[in-house]
């Protein structure tokens, strides 16, 4: 190769190339245009969108429903929020958030064991196999999850046979007659509600935990041991404080998503309203989405404290 | 012939002009008032410590970086405001840099893919650029499956097939191990001199400089504190940080200068130029001598490293291995030519 | 190495561990079980007899599916197409450069699914009421968009955080100006997180119900559909058949996402 090949110029100086290059060489030279260019459409969308639609919620929040005409006033008032304190709605609010509290529980508890295993144990292919295996029914349809609870529950389905094939209906039949958590059937009660979100949220809590659980090295469990301490103690001292953020972190999931969700307790439960279902009934044929509104702002609000709580807490310090 | 070349040959334009460029990062000034010129076929090196600005440099020259103050010229040809891609010179990146998801001849032939040359010229080109780095019939590898040395060689054959006017180097060399990089500078000194083309390399190994260039820059806190071949930076070293950066010197004071023979300032004293014999024994005539005891002894394989407190200060001497037998508390005599002694301007 | 690797795993927490996972897996199986059974009015455990031909009678029985399925399609394919570009815009701004308040934009784009469902579904509503926009298709994709827009960014921007900056750097050092980079050196270094993401947001988006119910409004999607049934069955197999159907659409999508984005680990980029 001689020098014959060297280019002529240095510094190509042509306009040519077209409005493409022209455009480029703007880029160039002015990198923070580009940027602002890149990040204009989509921050307009989840801006305008998304943020201007949080704005509308809170809005309507202050109008409030004439009765009479069943059309919306849009007057500034707290009237519509002074209806959540009336017994029937505080009553929503105060059973939506005892079971969210009651299903985060039992996350917690159900997922450790399957978390634990996953981080401290599982190597290589099993580990993957372990991901695969809670991510697939995290990913895998909605509602079909709860239809397959349905199924499951129902008064003729496979739980209620397998316990008569143990010959243990009577704990079905007992746990049925418990008021106010029984009733008619599995499917029609809050028991049955309760174990649907437990199954649904469950992947929400083994990711977060793992995750935290992983990130413990394993010499500070060897300077337990090396120091005197029992497993168990190692355990309650050591791993469980580490693991703590992590159960934080999928707590925030299951509460917030059991507040908000409607679906569940539509198909899996009594008659008796959660949140959800009084945001969805009252904006849907009522058309008093100021109620509606006023009601979701409950459980924004729940979370925003619960979520400064956590951070406090160093859960973010795990998603 | 064409004007343009003409007018350029008969102006004598340099390959490359800085003229008082800055470059600052918030308040960090990584180039400051630095002028030079690069001739052309020149193999030029920038040699200094991290941080010094030398990277910055070669990036102002690429078009990676644009001069906040000051002037660019690649062969009389403003550079300032013009972007890489508009200008022919090409860069070998510390890294490498090679496309993953291309086999090793698509990344040789990428330029001038880009340039818009048909496919079965670029890939003549493109197989004619890797034999000459030595990598014939590499073509349909990946750059994963190649090993670090191999990988540099592609980089350099993707730069060079465009026929740049000015090949640039960030630190080559750097992650090959010592044999590696010794034939890598044999083969780029001698590929440099087949093509004819300007070199500019960075590099902050000063053996590497001084063997493989023509003329070296040495940088220092963003200011280019000496210019000029290597035998001339090494043997007269302008200032002291030179002497100390460009192989190891003695930096003896104006008073013990003065008091030698030597002009009163900060002088530079190699160590191999000292000669290492009994106390007591003759000084020839235009040499200076100084006495002293052997205070420690370091073996390194071709020299011995001896160091000598003669007086006040500690003075080290570098002996071919094997001259003389040693011991720590000796008492020698240190003599050596006075035109070894060589005064820095800059005793900074 | 531990003591713990030394003891191998304590039998009661691998059998707990297996059974959790068991668990979770099982009544998706008995969906698929159901879809066989012969008896339609109940959920009759063990199913009294086998057959296949709620199949036939989904596929050419029941004209209520078909407009539903393809209005789904429909948004699912309009929300996964907006979603690649506005997503890909904001990785590629986010990813890289350093200006006032990214931080809180970055968060910005997690709120669509860090909140729940239903909050976006009643301010869309609200939004809706307030300015006086009728429900439509396009009130069904807005509310999917937002979210498939975050799932696309969130896989973009994890690919390009990886991307070498060299690279662009030698693209264009060969003479290669910024489109030409982008085309022929960053597109396929990202292509595969593109296609995950958009097959991930395509999966939400035809699974998704929550958001829709509240902007749909007299529209079906498929999912509305399936709740409708399941408040109000007619004939429960034939509502299992399509949940076996929406289980397939929605599964195979993101197990080749999840497989796409593990892939691009291993063979690694631009490294040494």
């Amino acid at each position: 190769m001689s020098q014959a090949v060297t280019a002529e110029h240095a510094v190509t100086t042509e306009g040519g190339g077209g409005i493409l290059d022209r455009i480029s060489d703007l880029f160039f030279t002015r990198p923070k245009l580009l940027t602002f260019l890149l990040l204009l459409p989509p921050l307009l969308w989840i801006g305008v969108v998304y943020v201007g639609s949080l704005f509308a919620l809170l809005l309507q929040s202050f109008y409030s429903l004439d009765d009479y005409s069943g059309l919306i006033v849009r007057e500034f008032t707290l009237s519509t929020y002074a209806q959540l304190l009336e017994t029937a709605n505080l009553q929503i609010i105060l059973r939506t958030v005892l079971m969210a509290a009651l299903v985060t529980l039992a996350c917690a508890v159900i997922a450790f064991p399957i978390a634990y295993y996953a981080a401290r144990y599982a190597r290589g292919w099993t580990k993957a196999l372990f991901y695969l295996a809670v991510m697939m029914p995290l990913w895998s349809s909605y509602l079909v999850k709860i239809y397959a609870w349905k199924l499951i529950l129902a008064k003729e389905g496979i739980l209620t046979w397998l316990a008569k094939s143990l010959h243990l209906h009577w704990l079905i039949e007992g746990l049925l007659a418990v008021p106010i958590i029984g009733g008619p059937s599995l499917s029609f009660s809050y028991i049955g509600t309760f174990l649907v979100f437990v199954y649904v949220w469950i992947p929400y809590m083994i990711l977060p935990i793992q995750a935290a659980l992983e990130r413990v090295p394993v010499n500070y469990l060897e300077a337990s041991a090396d120091l005197g301490a029992e497993p168990r103690q190692t355990f309650w001292t050591v791993i469980f404080p580490l693991a703590l953020p992590g159960i934080i972190a999928g707590s925030i999931f299951t509460f917030s998503l059991t507040l908000g969700d409607y679906i569940v307790p539509t198909i899996v439960g009594n008659s008796r309203l959660m949140i959800g279902q009084a945001v969805s009934t009252l904006q849907g044929t009522a058309g008093n989405i100021p109620l509606a509104a006023a009601f979701t702002v409950v459980p924004m609000a729940i979370m925003g404290v619960y979520l400064w709580m956590a951070k406090r807490m160093g859960a973010f310090d795990v998603l | 012939m064409k004007i343009g070349p003409l007018l350029r040959w008969l102006a004598m334009s340099p390959a490359v002009r800085f003229v008082n460029c800055c470059r600052r990062f918030g308040s960090v000034r990584a180039v400051d008032g630095v002028t030079l010129d690069i001739a052309e076929g020149e193999f030029f090196a920038m040699l200094g410590p991290s941080g010094s600005g030398k990277t910055t440099c070669l990036r102002l020259i690429a078009g990676f970086e644009q001069p906040d103050e000051g002037h660019i010229e690649i062969f009389g040809e403003t550079a300032e405001g013009v972007p890489p891609y508009k200008r022919n010179v090409n860069t070998v990146f510390q890294d490498y840099a090679l496309f993953p998801h291309m086999t090793v001849g698509e990344n040789v032939a990428y330029g001038l893919m880009i340039k818009g040359v048909p496919r079965v010229e670029r890939e003549a080109k493109a197989k004619a650029a890797l034999a000459m780095v030595k990598l014939a019939g590499f073509e349909g590898r990946h750059p994963a499956q190649l090993s670090g040395g191999q990988r540099q060689r592609v980089a350099l054959a993707r730069a060079l097939v465009n026929g740049p006017k000015v090949l640039l180097l960030d630190e080559p060399l750097g992650a090959l191990d010592l044999k590696l990089r010794e034939k890598m500078q044999e083969e780029l000194k001698a590929l440099q001199k087949q093509l004819g083309i300007t070199f500019v390399f960075v590099t902050h190994d000063q053996g590497e400089a001084l063997s493989m260039a023509d003329r070296v820059a040495i940088f220092n806190e963003g200011k280019i504190v000496q210019v000029g071949s290597p035998e001339d930076i090494y043997n007269r070293p302008q200032s002291r940080f030179v002497a100390d950066f460009v192989g190891s010197s003695n930096v003896l004071s104006p008073a013990f200068a003065s008091g030698h023979g030597c002009t009163a300032k900060w002088t530079s004293l190699r160590p191999e130029k000292i000669r290492v014999v009994a106390a007591g024994t003759a000084v020839p005539s235009g040499h200076c001598h100084a006495d002293g005891e052997i205070k420690m002894i370091s073996y390194q394989g071709a020299v011995t490293r001896l160091s000598v407190q003669a007086g006040d200060r500690r003075i080290a001497a570098e002996v071919p291995a094997g001259d003389g037998n040693f011991k720590e508390e000796d008492s020698v005599r240190l003599i050596w030519p006075k035109s070894a002694m060589v005064t820095m301007e800059d005793g900074a | 190495m531990s003591s713990e690797a030394k003891r191998g795993t304590p039998l009661g927490l691998r059998i707990s561990a297996i059974a959790g996972l068991l668990f979770l897996h099982l009544p998706l199986a008995l969906i698929v079980l159901y879809a066989f059974t012969t008896e339609e009015r109940s959920f009759q455990f063990p199913p009294p007899g086998y057959t296949t031909k709620w199949f036939e009678i989904a596929w050419s029985h029941r004209p209520d599916i078909w407009p539903p399925l393809y209005l789904s399609l429909k948004v699912a394919a309009i929300a996964t197409f907006l979603a690649l570009i506005f997503g890909t815009l904001a990785a590629a701004a986010l990813s890289r450069a350093r200006f006032f308040g990214r931080e809180t934009i970055s968060l910005l784009f997690i709120l669509p699914i860090a909140l729940p469902g239903i909050i976006t579904g009643i301010s869309l509503r609200s939004a809706f009421d307030i300015m006086g926009i009728d429900f439509s298709i396009w009130t069904i994709v807005l509310g999917h968009a937002t979210f498939c827009i975050v799932v696309v960014y969130n896989n973009a921007i994890a690919r390009f955080r990886r991307l070498s900056g060299g690279l662009i750097e030698a693209s264009m050092d060969l003479g290669a100006n910024g489109f030409e980079t982008f085309r022929y050196v960053i597109l396929p270094q990202i292509g595969t997180a593109l296609l995950a993401g958009g097959m991930l947001a395509f999966a939400l988006s035809f699974d998704e119900v929550i958001v829709t119910t509240f902007t749909a409004g007299q529209q079906s999607t498929l999912p509305i559909w399936m709740l409708s049934e399941l408040i109000r069955p007619r004939q429960r197999p034939v509502t299992n058949v399509v949940a076996v159907f929406v289980i397939v659409v929605t599964l195979l999508p993101i197990l080749a996402a999840y497989y796409l984005t593990r892939e691009g680990e291993h063979t690694g980029g631009s490294s040494k």
